[in-house]
């Protein structure tokens, strides 16, 4: 089959199992562009507003199916667009493959018109890239950009083509079978000895804690982390990215840690004597200072990314292996267990942070933030998916919001990029059309990315939009607030009538500013097949706790007064 | 002479893939990761398509290990080795062109030369060119007793490494030849030929 560069493209996204692209047109990439035509029944491109938004919507629907996200762009201007949804998914490990058009090959290096080093660009934000300058390695390169994206420890990859390749007529044969990489072999199983190490240390332990993070998802690992709590009877923490790994109802999991993790969490980790990391890699947002981090714990670490294994944490025995794998390896060897009297003390500290619980205030006349979010989680079930932008009523979301189920929570940890919200959820949507999704946005990220409501509003995209407008930057006035005096330089905002903002994208919206309201809003917002929009007025000064500061030590932290206190 | 041992240093060798922009893919880890390099050189190998890098690092081979892991993660990098305890040949190169325009300079600078590795590789009517080959403390040591008779310009090209017997493993087909076996072998299944 003779077919152009462009043809070969739309070929192997189909090969690879894509139905969904995002992405935006320009000179470089209109060939491309213009051999969707003969594809459009299978191959659904979003056109979006900002080729960030469909950096943030491939991602968004990696993150929410495990597949490989697709975003597409122009080159010069729309590939650099694309940068800070590639960095994210960088940060956050999230499989997408960017295509980019680039200037034709004798152009490059001559500073052509919207021509850009992309390569040269995302080099250190990509897991990997590529500049094709043959049009017979199109499609091997294609193929190795899947796999890298996919396996491994995932991440984003950039194929760069420029426009006479795709112009550029070949004999069109994909690779089948597997592709051999050689420099490129990310490790699967432990040796014996690791797990038997791991095995002694347990066995030895007495406060032992698994810290259970994204990786327990991207390696399905989750009935094995399970099992590892059950039998050893082994309280988990979970990272931000780590909720969902197991049900947040489930005995044994003692929630988030970290700078706005739960008391009990932190303190349980710095009084601990075995730390099991499992897919998680001591981000300082969840270690706090490090030379007085779990300082009485040996550790256990597994990751397949051998080179985070004593990158911030020096691990007693690292294992640099596919969790789910590993695990395998290890539970048939595991002795049950039982630490009744550190379990104990973990719920003693769970119920002196629940005494001070805002929603267990008397708070009458303002409508707070996690009081929207817990009754979001409460009208829909607990069972939507729910999208983050960051700020404070991301890390309310992770507090008020418990996740029963793997990939529920979507939101950008490891770089915590504002306006990523709400092009996610509206990739998410495309991964899981069955699933209710919530984009819960601050209204400083939202109007970072809000462009794409035409793109909802075009593709009748069915995501809930809550606006939490606390008419501030709300985080970073808490820092203000606590660390320079309330100095305010730069984060009160006037911002727009978010509701005839939607009334102008033709999207359905209302507003609460009252807590009897928001039950009647949520089920507005579900009964609506299409995009809806619901500004949250909310308290203006609004905190967050607990707090452990900037490089402080992980027990230190800033805690909300007991109401009497 | 006795060679003295080198302290608190450590080699990495990485075999890398002979491709545009993979020694910027490398450079961009260093950078990134504030790597501290001592030094770094690559050559040729055996194989047309495989370049070997051979990095110095003034730390611990826990450190060396921390650089290592890194490299590995590059697609482009093949394999990559920590030599740190176990016996192998290092050599550097070094260019030095120093004064000899009288008699004095001339004896000591062919007596010193005499007691290294080291050769005269041009003579004019002011200044000499030597060649010397050793590892690392050894053209130190050289150096520094023909430092006195006057250096006015030098290049050394950092150490190349090669561990003793064992052998580092070596692919001899890049990722490119073997992406191209693959499209061919699925186009003669296919009954077509490229
Ligand atoms: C792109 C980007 N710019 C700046 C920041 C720094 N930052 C972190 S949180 C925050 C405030 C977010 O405000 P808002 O979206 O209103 O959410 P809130 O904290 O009020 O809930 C800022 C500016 C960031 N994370 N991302
Ligand atoms: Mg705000």
């Amino acid at each position: 089959m003779r077919l152009t560069g462009s043809e070969i493209i739309m070929e192997c996204l189909l090969r690879e199992g894509v139905h969904v692209m995002f992405g935006y047109p320009g000179g470089a990439i209109l060939p491309t562009y213009d051999a969707m035509a003969k594809y459009e029944d299978r191959l659904h491109h979003v056109l979006v507003r900002h080729e960030q938004g469909a950096s943030h919507m491939a991602d968004g629907y990696a993150r929410a199916t495990g597949e490989v996200g697709v975003c597409i762009a122009t080159s010069g201007p729309g590939a650099t667009n694309l940068v800070t949804g590639l960095a994210t998914a960088m940060m956050d490990s999230s499989p997408i493959v960017a295509i980019t058009g680039q200037v034709p090959i004798p152009a490059i290096g001559s500073d052509a018109f919207q021509e850009t080093d992309v390569t040269g660009v995302t080099l250190p934000i990509t897991k990997h890239n590529y500049l094709v300058t043959d049009v017979d390695e199109l499609a091997y390169t294609m193929k190795e950009a899947f796999h890298i994206a996919r396996t491994g420890r995932p991440g984003p990859v950039l194929v760069d083509v420029p426009k006479d390749i795709q112009n550029a007529v070949t004999e069109f044969i994909y690779p089948e079978g597997h592709l051999i990489l050689p420099g490129y072999d990310p490790p699967a199983a432990a040796n014996s000895h690791e797990i038997d190490a791991a095995l002694r240390l347990i066995d030895q332990a007495e406060r032992p804690i698994i810290l259970a993070g994204h990786g327990i998802m991207m390696s399905g690992a989750m009935q094995e982390v399970r099992e590892l709590a059950e039998r050893a009877q082994i309280p988990v923490a979970l990272t931000l990215l780590g909720k969902g790994a197991l049900p947040e109802d489930h005995p044994l999991v003692i929630g988030m840690m970290g700078m706005h993790g739960e008391a009990s969490s932190n303190l349980a980790i710095q009084e601990a004597d075995l730390l099991i990391a499992l897919g998680m890699r001591f981000d300082d947002r969840v270690t706090g200072n490090l030379k007085t981090y779990a300082v009485n714990a040996r550790k256990i670490h597994i990751d397949i990314d051998r080179s985070e294994l004593n990158k911030n944490v020096r691990a007693d025995v690292g294992i640099a292996g596919d969790l789910k794998t590993v695990l395998k390896q290890l539970l048939p060897k595991l002795e049950r267990k039982s630490h009744h009297d550190w379990i104990h003390q973990i719920r003693d500290w769970l119920e002196d942070s629940s005494e001070r619980d805002i929603l267990n205030y008397d708070t009458p006349g303002v409508l707070l933030t996690a009081q929207v979010i817990n009754d979001i989680w409460r009208h829909t079930g607990g069972d939507a998916i729910t999208v983050t932008d960051v700020g404070q009523h991301q890390m309310l979301e992770a507090q008020y919001y418990p996740h029963q189920r793997p990939s529920t929570l979507l939101t950008s940890g490891g770089l915590g990029t504002m306006g990523f919200g709400f092009p996610a959820a509206i990739g998410a949507k495309f991964g899981v059309p069955d699933e209710e999704i919530w984009a819960i946005v601050g209204d400083g990220g939202f109007q970072m990315t809000l462009c794409e409501l035409a793109t909802a509003r075009q593709e009748n995209v069915n995501v809930n939009i809550a606006i939490i407008n606390n008419h501030f930057l709300g985080m970073v006035r808490q820092w203000q607030e606590l660390f320079f005096e309330k100095r305010y330089q730069a984060t009160p905002m006037v911002n727009p009538d978010f509701c005839k903002l939607a009334d102008a994208y033709d999207i359905p919206n209302r507003r609460v500013t009252q807590r009897d309201e928001i039950e009647d809003a949520v089920a507005f917002a579900r009964s609506i097949n299409g995009p809806t929009l619901i500004e949250f007025v909310v308290e203006k000064e609004e905190m967050v706790y607990p707090m452990v500061p900037a490089g402080a030590d992980l027990h230190d932290m800033k805690r909300r007064p007991k109401p009497g206190e | 002479m006795a060679q003295q041992p080198t302290v608190n240093k450590v080699t990495v060798v990485a075999l890398v893939e002979n491709e545009p922009g993979v020694l910027n893919r490398i450079a961009s880890l260093f950078r990134r990761r504030a790597f501290n390099i001592d030094s770094l050189t690559v050559g040729r190998t055996h194989k047309p398509d495989i370049s070997r890098m051979t990095i110095r690092v003034d730390a611990g081979p826990e450190y060396a290990r921390k650089i290592a892991n890194n490299l590995q993660k590059l697609v482009n990098v093949i394999d990559v080795r920590v030599i740190d305890n176990e016996p192998h040949i290092e050599r550097d190169l070094a260019l030095i062109k120093v004064r000899s325009d009288d008699a004095y300079s001339r004896n000591t600078l062919t007596e010193i030369c005499d007691r290294y590795p080291a050769r005269i590789v041009d003579v004019g009517p002011h200044v000499a060119i030597i060649e010397m080959v050793g590892t690392e403390t050894f053209v130190e040591k050289f150096i520094d007793e023909v430092r006195p008779i006057g250096i006015i310009e030098m290049i050394r090209t950092g150490i190349v490494s090669m561990g003793r017997g064992t052998r580092i493993h070596d692919t001899s087909v890049t990722r490119r030849d073997l992406a191209r076996a693959a499209l061919q072998a699925s186009a003669m299944r296919n009954g077509r030929i490229v």
